[in-house]
Order: C-alpha cells, then sequence, then structure tokens
C-alpha cells in the first residue's frame, strides 16, 4: 500500500461529493473568527479562495507578488471556461463534461477529482454573472456559447478574447468586498519565500516584502498554495514575467510531494520567437483554428526562397504547399488537440521547413476561410456577380468580426498584416498539469498545507482541454476548497493564534535571510537571466515537446551541472533591504534550477506516452496510428508523486494507482 | 539600432531622484520596449551597475503592470498598446528617447520608474463590487436575460486593465476614467442596480480622497488608454451621481 | 467614511461649472443678440437696452444671478486649477501633450483668465458708469440729456463711442477670439460633464459646440469693428 492516500470518499461516482458535503466537519461561525488562513496567489484559485473564506468568517492573509491581486496571471487567459449547462441543448451533461476531461487529460488524472469539477462547473457560471461578469450573450439577452478543440458540444462561456481577465475581475471584486469589511488583510508586493511548519503542520509562511526587503513571519491555521504552474522553467513560455514555482517548489522541499512535474502542455498557437532578446511569448486563442489552415512549402527550396525574402508566402500555389495536419489527420484536420498540433509543426520545422529567419514557424493561413466566408455573404446579400476583390472584402468583415482583436495584436507584434499574409505561428510553453500532489480535500502531503488551481496536479491528467483551466481554478477555490478545509480546520477551533516568536519561525527566517544574503554576497560574474535563458534552453530542446531517454539523461546532468554554476557565479546587484528584482528573480532561478531536473527524471521515469509528455521510444510502430503517440496503460496508470530528499536526484518516487471505473480507457485517435 | 535613454532614477520613495543618460546599442526592430530595456538592465549589470527598476509583468498587455512614461505620452507613442506592447520599430535610430514613470500625488514612485498605484486598489474596496455570497446558490445564469447591447457596453467598460495611464496622461491627475469604467459595467447590469447608489457616492469619494484632482474633460485619458475605454462611461458616472445625489 | 457633500465632490464641482457654463453660454446669445440690433436698428437697441437696463426683474433678480454665475464660474475654475495642479506636485520632463488633447482644453485657465481681464475693462466701460448713472446720481431715464425728453436715449450713442478707440477694439477682439477659443472646449465639455454626451451624439455635440464658439464671438467681433467704423462726428 502505497503512502498516499487520495481520500476519495466511497461511493458511486455520481454522489461522492454530494454525500462527502453532507458529512463533512464544519466549524461554527463565532469559531471561525478565531481561524487564521494563508492564501499564497490572487488569481483565479488564491482570489476566489480568499473570498470565499473570508466571506464564511475566515481571517484570510492573501499574498501576491503584484502590486495588486488584479493583476495575476489568470488574467492571461483568452478563450473561455467550461461549465456542463447545456443551454444549448446538445447533448451536454456532468458525465459528459467530465468524460471529455479525462479524455483529453489521457487517462492520467484522477476519476473522482474530474467528476466533482463537472459538477460544480455549472455553479460557476452563475456565481460569475451574479457578480458582474460580463459574458458574451446572444440577441436574446442570453448566455452565447463557443466551441473549442477537442470536444462535440458548445459549452464553453466567454467574454470576448478576454475570458480570464473578467473572471480574475470578478474575484477580485469579491476580494475588495471582503478586504473592505477587514476579513481580508492584503498583503500585495510580497513574496513566499517558505512555508513554517510547527508539529508536522503548515502553520505559517515567511514572506519578503518586495519594496523594503523586510522578512516578515506570517502564522495561520493553514496554508493554501495557488501560486500557478511551473512553466517558466523553460525561460521562454506564456506565462506572466513574474511567475515561478517558489511557494510550490518550497512546500515540496518541506513535504509536500510534486506530482507528475513532466507534464507540460505546449500551445500549438503562439507568435514564434523573433531573437535571442526575446523574453517571453505570446499566444493567440487556439479558436484561431478553427478557420485557420496550418501549412508549410512542400519544396526545400521555396523555404530558402521565403527565408531569404525572396519569394513571399502568397505566391506558392496549392501544389506547392503541405497542409500537413490536414494530410496527417484527415478526420480532425487542423483542430487535432493541442498536444498532436504542436509535436506536427516541430516535425515539420525539425526537418527544415520552418518557414521564418530562426526556422521555427509555420503558416497559419485565413484565405480559405476569407474567401469561403466571402461567398456566403456574396449570396446572403443577393450578390451574384461579386468579383473576388469583393468576395475577399466581404470576407474579411467577417473574419475581423470573428478574431479582429487577435489579428490587431498580431500585426502590433510581427508589424505584418495577418489578412493579407498568412500569420507565423509556432508552439509554445503554456500550462503545467503537473503540479503538488494533493488528495481528494486538495491537501498536500503536509497536514494544513493546501494547493489548488494549477498549482496542484489533480484534475487535467496529462494534458488538458481549452477553457478547463479556468473553471479547475475557479472551481477549487469557490466551491471546493471552502469546504474541504472547514474538516480540517473543525480541530482547530480550540488552539487559538499560533505565536511567530518560536523556534520554529525562527529557523525558517534564517534559512531565508542567509539563502539572500548569499545571493548579495555572491558577486559573480553572470546575470541571473544568463542561468535562466540556459535552463530554458536544456528544458526545451530536451524535455520540450518530446523527449528521449538520451536527451533526458544528458538534461538531468547538464542542470545539475548549471545549477552548480549558478551558485557559484550569479551576480546579484543591489541590497537586500529594498525594491531588488534581480535579487527576486535569483531565488525563482534557483528554485526552477532544481524543479527542471526533477522533471526530467519523471519523464527519463515515465517511459510512456501520454498527452503533453512524448517519449519517442513509445510510438505506434505500425497500423493506421503509425507514428503516432503510445500510452502503456498497464505500466503507468499511476501518478509519479516525488519526494524531496536533498537532490532532486534523489528524490523518491510515490506511485497513486489511478482507477477508472466508470470511464473505459481509449487510445486517443484523430486520424 | 542604437540609441540614447534619459530615464528617471530613483533610489527609494524618500530620495530626490533625477533623469539619467544612457546609451544602449544593438537594439532590434522587432524587440518590445520591455525588451529593450531588458538589454539595457543586462549592460548595466554587466558594468558593474544597478538596472533600472520597472514594473511588468505579463508582457501581452493585458496586466496593467507597465507603467512608462515615454517621449511624454503614457505608454509611449503607439496606441492602444500597454508598454510591453509597443515595439522599437516605433523609433529611429539614434534617437533619444526619455523614459519617466507615470506621475500623480496618488501614485507615488517606489523606486525608478516603480510606483505605487494602491490608491485605485482602494477606491476599488470603496465600491468595485457586488455584494453576493459564494454559496453556489444563486439563480441560474440565464434567469435574468441582459440585453445584449448593454451587456457589450459592460464588457467594454470591464476591460480596463488598471494601468492608470488615464491618470498619467491627464493633466489634472485625474482618475475619472478608470473609476467610471467600473461604475458603468455595474450600472449597465441587472445585478448591479442594487447597490449602485452607494457605490458611485463611495468610489467618487474615495477618489477625492486619494488626491486625483479634477476632470476637465480634455479626453487624453481616453486617446492614451491601452484599451480605448470610452469618454463615454465618464458621462455615464456622472449622470449616475447625479441620480444618487438626488436619490440621497 | 468621511462623506464629502455633492458641492465639494469632484463629480459635483464638475457639474456646477457646467451649469453656470450653460448659464453663461444662454446669456451670452442673449447679449449677442441685443448687440445685433445695435447694427440693425439703433432705436430698435435704444428700446431694449432701455427695457434692459430698468426692468427690476432684470436688474433686481436677473443681474445678481448673472453676478453670482460669472463669479462662481470664475472662483471655481480658479480653484479646481489650483487642485489640479498639486494633483501632480513632481512633473514630466518630457510632456508631450499635444499628441492627446487640444490646446483648447489644456488651456482652459489662460482663455478663462483672459476674458476675465476683459470682463474687468468690460465693466469699466459699461458698466459701473450705467451703475453710476443709474443709482448713484440717481438717473433712470436713460435720456442723452437728462431732463430733455426728446433727446433721445444714450444708449446706441454711449456704445458707438466706445469703439473709437483702435486699442479698445483690437482688446476686444483679441478677448474674443480667446472666448472662441474657450468656448471650443467649454461648449461640449458642458454637456459631457453633466452626463448628457454619449457616443452617438458626440460628434454632433462637437460640430455645434464648434459653430458656436465661431459665430458667438465672431458676431461681437463684427459688431465692434462695425461700431468702429461706422461712427462718424
Amino acid at each position: 500500500m502505497s503512502v498516499l492516500d487520495s481520500k476519495v470518499p466511497k461511493g458511486d461516482l455520481k454522489t461522492k461529493w454530494t454525500n462527502y458535503k453532507d458529512h463533512v466537519n464544519l466549524v461554527n461561525p463565532a469559531n471561525k473568527r478565531k481561524i487564521d488562513v494563508i492564501v499564497v496567489g490572487t488569481g483565479l484559485a488564491g482570489g476566489s479562495a480568499s473570498a470565499t473564506l473570508a466571506e464564511q468568517g475566515y481571517n484570510v492573509k492573501a499574498f501576491c507578488y503584484q502590486d495588486s491581486p488584479r493583476r495575476a496571471h489568470s488574467i492571461a487567459a483568452q478563450g473561455g471556461i467550461n461549465a456542463a449547462k447545456n443551454y444549448q441543448g446538445d447533448g451536454d451533461s456532468t458525465y459528459r463534461l467530465f468524460y471529455d476531461t479525462v479524455k483529453g487529460g489521457d487517462y492520467r488524472s484522477r476519476e473522482a477529482n474530474v467528476y466533482r469539477l463537472a459538477e460544480v462547473s455549472a455553479n460557476i457560471i452563475d456565481q460569475c454573472v451574479a457578480q458582474g461578469v460580463p459574458f458574451a450573450r446572444d440577441y436574446g439577452g442570453l448566455l452565447d456559447n463557443r466551441s473549442f478543440g477537442g470536444v462535440l458540444v458548445s459549452r464553453t462561456f466567454y467574454a470576448k478574447g478576454q475570458t480570464g481577465q473578467q473572471l480574475l475581475l470578478g474575484a477580485y471584486s469579491a476580494m475588495n468586498r471582503q478586504i473592505a469589511r477587514g476579513k481580508i488583510e492584503m498583503f500585495n508586493r510580497h513574496e513566499m519565500l517558505d512555508v513554517v511548519k510547527v508539529d508536522g503542520k503548515a502553520r505559517g509562511i515567511i514572506a519578503r516584502n518586495l519594496i523594503t526587503g523586510e522578512i516578515e513571519r506570517h502564522s495561520a491555521h493553514a496554508v493554501v498554495i495557488a501560486s500557478g504552474g511551473y512553466g517558466n522553467v523553460y525561460f521562454l513560455s506564456t506565462n506572466a514575467m513574474g511567475s515561478n514555482a517558489t511557494a510550490a517548489w518550497k512546500v515540496h522541499k518541506k513535504g509536500a510531494f510534486f506530482a507528475n512535474p513532466c507534464y507540460t502542455q505546449i500551445h500549438p498557437t503562439c507568435i514564434p520567437r523573433s531573437g535571442d532578446y526575446q523574453s517571453k511569448l505570446t499566444l493567440m486563442s487556439e479558436s484561431l483554428r478553427n478557420d485557420g489552415r496550418i501549412w508549410v512549402p512542400k519544396s526545400l527550396d521555396d523555404v530558402k526562397a521565403i527565408r531569404e525574402g525572396r519569394k513571399k508566402p502568397t505566391d506558392l500555389s496549392e501544389e506547392e504547399r503541405d497542409y500537413y495536419l490536414e494530410r496527417r489527420y484527415p478526420a480532425f484536420g487542423n483542430l487535432v488537440p493541442r498536444d498532436v498540433a504542436s509535436r506536427a509543426a516541430k516535425e515539420r520545422c525539425d526537418a527544415g521547413y520552418g518557414v521564418n529567419a530562426t526556422g521555427e514557424a509555420v503558416y497559419l493561413d485565413f484565405k480559405s476561410a476569407i474567401i469561403r466566408y466571402g461567398k456566403e455573404q456574396a449570396k446572403i446579400k443577393g450578390e451574384d456577380n461579386a468579383n473576388d476583390a469583393r468576395i475577399y472584402d466581404l470576407g474579411k468583415d467577417v473574419v475581423e468580426a470573428k478574431y479582429g482583436n487577435l489579428f490587431q495584436m498580431y500585426e502590433k507584434i510581427v508589424d505584418e498584416n495577418p489578412y493579407k499574409t498568412p500569420m507565423m505561428i509556432y508552439p509554445a510553453v503554456h500550462y503545467t498539469m503537473g503540479g503538488i500532489w494533493v488528495d481528494y480535500n486538495l491537501m498536500t502531503t503536509i497536514p494544513g498545507c493546501y494547493a489548488i488551481g494549477e498549482a496542484n496536479f489533480s484534475d487535467h491528467g496529462a494534458n488538458r482541454l481549452g477553457a478547463s483551466a479556468l473553471m479547475q481554478g475557479l472551481a477549487d477555490g469557490y466551491f471546493v476548497l471552502p469546504y474541504t478545509i472547514g474538516d480540517y480546520l473543525s480541530n482547530d477551533i480550540r488552539t487559538g493564534k499560533i505565536p511567530t516568536d518560536t523556534p520554529e519561525f525562527a529557523a525558517a527566517e534564517k534559512e531565508v535571510t542567509d539563502r539572500i544574503n548569499a545571493f548579495i554576497n555572491n558577486n559573480g560574474n553572470h546575470s541571473v537571466d544568463y542561468y535562466h535563458k540556459k535552463l530554458g534552453n536544456i528544458m526545451w530542446e530536451k524535455c520540450g515537446m518530446s523527449r528521449n531517454e538520451k536527451g533526458l539523461k544528458e538534461a538531468i546532468s547538464e542542470i545539475k551541472t548549471l545549477r552548480e554554476d549558478f551558485y557559484k557565479n550569479v551576480n546579484v546587484p543591489g541590497e537586500a533591504n529594498e525594491l531588488n528584482k534581480e535579487l527576486e528573480k535569483a531565488g525563482r532561478v534557483a528554485d526552477f534550477l532544481e524543479l527542471g531536473e526533477l522533471f526530467a527524471k519523471d519523464a527519463l521515469t515515465r517511459t510512456e506516452s501520454c498527452g503533453g509528455h512524448f517519449r519517442e521510444e513509445s510510438v505506434e510502430l505500425d497500423g493506421e496510428q503509425k507514428g503516432e503517440a503510445l500510452r502503456d496503460d498497464k505500466n503507468f496508470t499511476f501518478v509519479s508523486a516525488w519526494e524531496y530528499k536533498g537532490e532532486p536526484s534523489d528524490a523518491i518516487l510515490h506511485k497513486e494507482e489511478l482507477e477508472f471505473n466508470d470511464i473505459e480507457l481509449k487510445q486517443r485517435s484523430y486520424k | 539600432m542604437n540609441l540614447t535613454l534619459k530615464i528617471w532614477r530613483q533610489k527609494n520613495a524618500s530620495d530626490k531622484g533625477k533623469m539619467v543618460t544612457y546609451p544602449v546599442t544593438d537594439i532590434s526592430e522587432h524587440m518590445s520596449f520591455l525588451e529593450m530595456l531588458d538589454v539595457l538592465n543586462e549592460q548595466l549589470i554587466e558594468k558593474g551597475e544597478e538596472p533600472v527598476a520597472f514594473d511588468h509583468d505579463c508582457r501581452e498587455g493585458i496586466c496593467g503592470m507597465c507603467s512608462l512614461y515615454i517621449n511624454g505620452e503614457a505608454h509611449g507613442p503607439d496606441r492602444k498598446v500597454t508598454t510591453c506592447q509597443l515595439h522599437m520599430r516605433m523609433f529611429n535610430d539614434g534617437e533619444t528617447i526619455t523614459i519617466e514613470p507615470f506621475r500623480a500625488k496618488a501614485f507615488p514612485v517606489v523606486k525608478d520608474l516603480t510606483i505605487d498605484r494602491s490608491s485605485f486598489d482602494r477606491i476599488q474596496h470603496a465600491g468595485g463590487y457586488i455584494s453576493v455570497n459564494t454559496s453556489g446558490n444563486t439563480q441560474d445564469a440565464n434567469a435574468l436575460p441582459i440585453p445584449k447591447k448593454n451587456a457589450d457596453l459592460a464588457m467594454d467598460a470591464a476591460t480596463c486593465i488598471g494601468c492608470g495611464a488615464c491618470v498619467a496622461s491627464c493633466k489634472n491627475s485625474s482618475a475619472m476614467l478608470f473609476v467610471s469604467a467600473k461604475v458603468s459595467q455595474y450600472a449597465l447590469l441587472p445585478q448591479g442596480q442594487v447597490e449602485a447608489t452607494d457605490r458611485v457616492l463611495n468610489m467618487v469619494n474615495q477618489m477625492d480622497l486619494e488626491g486625483f484632482g479634477n476632470c476637465t474633460n480634455t479626453g487624453a485619458c481616453e486617446v492614451e488608454c491601452p484599451k480605448g475605454i470610452s469618454l463615454e462611461n465618464i458621462a455615464r458616472m456622472n449622470r449616475e451621481y447625479l441620480k444618487a445625489t438626488i436619490k440621497g | 467614511m468621511a462623506k464629502t457633500t455633492f458641492r465639494k465632490s469632484s463629480v459635483g464641482k464638475k457639474v456646477l461649472m457646467a451649469l453656470t457654463g450653460f448659464f453663461l453660454m444662454f446669456f451670452l446669445l442673449q447679449h449677442l443678440t441685443i448687440n445685433m440690433l445695435s447694427v440693425i436698428s439703433p432705436d430698435m437697441f435704444n428700446d431694449v437696452s432701455h427695457f434692459m437696463g430698468t426692468n427690476p426683474i432684470v436688474q433686481i433678480a436677473l443681474q445678481p444671478v448673472l453676478m453670482f454665475a460669472v463669479i462662481f464660474h470664475f472662483i471655481m475654475g480658479i480653484v479646481l486649477d489650483l487642485q489640479n495642479r498639486k494633483a501632480r506636485p513632481v512633473g514630466y520632463a518630457n510632456n508631450n501633450a499635444g499628441a492627446n488633447t487640444s490646446w483648447m482644453s489644456r488651456n482652459m485657465i489662460i482663455s478663462g483668465l483672459v476674458i476675465l481681464a476683459f470682463l474687468v475693462l468690460h465693466f469699466i466701460d459699461f458698466w459701473i458708469p450705467e451703475m453710476n448713472v443709474k443709482y448713484i446720481q440717481g438717473d433712470m431715464s436713460g435720456l442723452l440729456e437728462p431732463g430733455v425728453a426728446d433727446s433721445g436715449y444714450r444708449y446706441f450713442e454711449e456704445l458707438q463711442h466706445k469703439f473709437v478707440s483702435p486699442i479698445r477694439v483690437g482688446a476686444y477682439v483679441i478677448a474674443f477670439v480667446l472666448l472662441a477659443l474657450h468656448l471650443q472646449h467649454g461648449f461640449a465639455s458642458a454637456f459631457q460633464s453633466v452626463g448628457a454626451r454619449t457616443n452617438n451624439n458626440k460628434t454632433a455635440l462637437q460640430k455645434f459646440g464648434n459653430i458656436f464658439a465661431f459665430a458667438v464671438p465672431l458676431g461681437f467681433i463684427a459688431i465692434a469693428l462695425f461700431h468702429h467704423f461706422t461712427y462718424s462726428h
């Protein structure tokens, strides 16, 4: 029997959550006032959890490294949020959303958690509308839905291309209400640098005030980590510049197991890199693939001519183009799931067909869509004799109405008009399905320490479907954690305030201060970014879209060497007791340098291909699926949860076996 | 490209601060403005000088963290972009670029180009919300149809990213566009009606207490707003305020 | 939380500025109409001037309202400007205000102060002598030669006399140019402040405001020039 207990309630899948809620221990309102909860991170998960816990009466201390909770990176999510409302009457249901999510995750998520997620999804929409979130509506004044990749129903609610922003501002407004009431004490521009354990339980954190550099002790009866994912281990990703894994990594080092670090989502439609100075990548909504056709030239001569500027993509005839997704996946074509589309782009570019100077770009072409829509409009308008230019204009208007803001964003960044010349896209790191291991209660292996949102691992398995991240963040924060945390805190009603003048806090503080001083006094000769870029390069080349044993072994040793060099030679200018962005970065990169190695180790251990994790050794060898990812359900239907033991290479693997009672495991086929 | 940068340097809130000139070389026109500053900072660190502190996070124009006043304009010379979306192709080789923090009494400088915009948060605490608990038992989201036009207008107002370019651009350092965007979003939705009176009075009151200036309708805010928030929102807030005053 | 009153709130202040502005714009129209009469018919001008100068409702009820509006608009304008300056204690080293605003909108205080200076001159020219004749000397007859019934009203004669000096006419012209600039922003701005401007009507409002801002001062200037060039004694 594994040391891991998922604490999934017994009984029928469909009634587990209801039964759980019926029997969970509650804390009475008067006692809630005596209990403090720390929430680290104020994105969708942290923001919604802070607001809800405060509403219930707990004293919440919320922390974010930005200057306001409203700036958390959930704000950048574009597409939408899934919910099993079945407003479109197209056969959607809780079960179907659950099924799609488990299947989309390539059968590597925990059934009970996903079912609960699907169950509360409808409440999220109700809650957000009541909060004043301006979701898109149809002319009848009812909520509109769109369809997203990999599913057969329209269940995605959206607010233009800024759904994440609107949902986050909704959570932020709920927080503001509680801040005004004094129930949330907000610590902006604070970074959690360690968790404090007393008698084995999480009882507080050590945080640095980023303005003054002061190291502060904060105590609470429970600590909630909602600090997002670790995509920035790649340096270049669609994450915000400040997005980091420090809070998650610190709790890992203090005893929380880290699950499935190798599950990373690489999003296929991002704006390509333009040079070495690139600081981050910008995502273009997946919805573009509904109308865009992806291609590269068939001949390498044309590729060369395009790179040298002698030819333009529009010069190439249809016969000279290779619509490789349509060629390889006739059934789904350009709408294959994210991981498949990304790998196919990489395959073409690795073969030398990349169309920009860096060789890492493919075309996303809207010409066919413009003409198709143009002809349709001409028919609607009764213009039977419309010439090509007129048809183009009519079609362009339709495309502009659908994707105008994305096209404008592209033009601002790339300085090319995507209506006239095909867009260039390339995959980029976008989301990390892996994270801190949590049980059904969302509690980590440290009692009293919880992880929610992207920071935990539970709901997306090996691959996340579009519009599911927002759903999970808000489900955890608004509707799951507030119940489950009460069960734990009901034992703490007599504990009283946790003092911070204890040896445990002192020791943790000293550890943090020592680490900071070591950086400041190091006086090395390379900047933090120098190391971060090197790490990113190793991760991208060897733990990126496809992985193999040799590369992963190299990555493990290269990261270790890089980490040692980092501690010897990193240069952190400025002082500890002031606003010092380089110092902030140094601490984060130090953690990435450990996480990256564990990542590679996890990827090495998992010799199957599943979801975002593609092992070159594990592919279909023949038949219709030849060359596609081959999952190994016999040997790998488990969660890899790593226990920290010093160096990442010493980490111990614990397996949580996954049981699928309500779903039959199948191969994902898009041919 | 090679450029000359004149940048505001200020050690901390109590330091007086001054403009300092830096040359910066090997800039690609495809870089974003912040990537250009990254290059400068790398060069400064190499020389053993302290890098320039500036706020930034998402680098895709949505978090509202970046707050630079470039060549006399909030977020620089381009329109409907934040500083992170401003690209160097907007500038000429050999150009001198001045970079200052957003300035207002209510936005004190923290360090160099980093400012404190917590006044915006406090305005939101004063009423930027609808008082509904997270019970999961609110009425069904489709129980109350909202005319598409109003939903769209509310969305347009809600796209505000709270960067403060409106305040920075306004000759009066007025925060009316920011406050009116939130007031408008809720005023346009039925869910916002219950608390409409208190909301507009309290938010305007807090705005005044924070030391922002008075609006004189110059319209600079609308022009410089990276999200194109319309002046119509300010007119709507004025109406709401009048209504609230009459209602008491 | 300390509540400010409507009058003291930033929104309240701008609404009051707008309301007094509306009143003053209406007054300008009325003033221009009467002045027009001096070009069309000196007799009619004299009759209306006498009515306005002696009618108790106008003199006792409306005149103080006008005075109040003028003084309120000026004082509030100056107070707002001082407050607004305080809202940015450290200015920009480089500020490209022309990129996003018109000169008129940014310099209402300058155009306003020029108009204030003009009003002082205008009061010295017309209002103080009027007050002197009517309420200190007690001559309410409005006649050119007091006591001589058929000497005719003095108003037209006095008006023409004032526009003999090219310096004064020049000062008037300058003041009205500044008034035009003030109105170019002020007209639409007042609608915005009371919440009446929308994206649907804003173009029309600005166009109408431009016409108003151009035509009203031009009318005053034309009348001043007319009298300057037609006066002969």
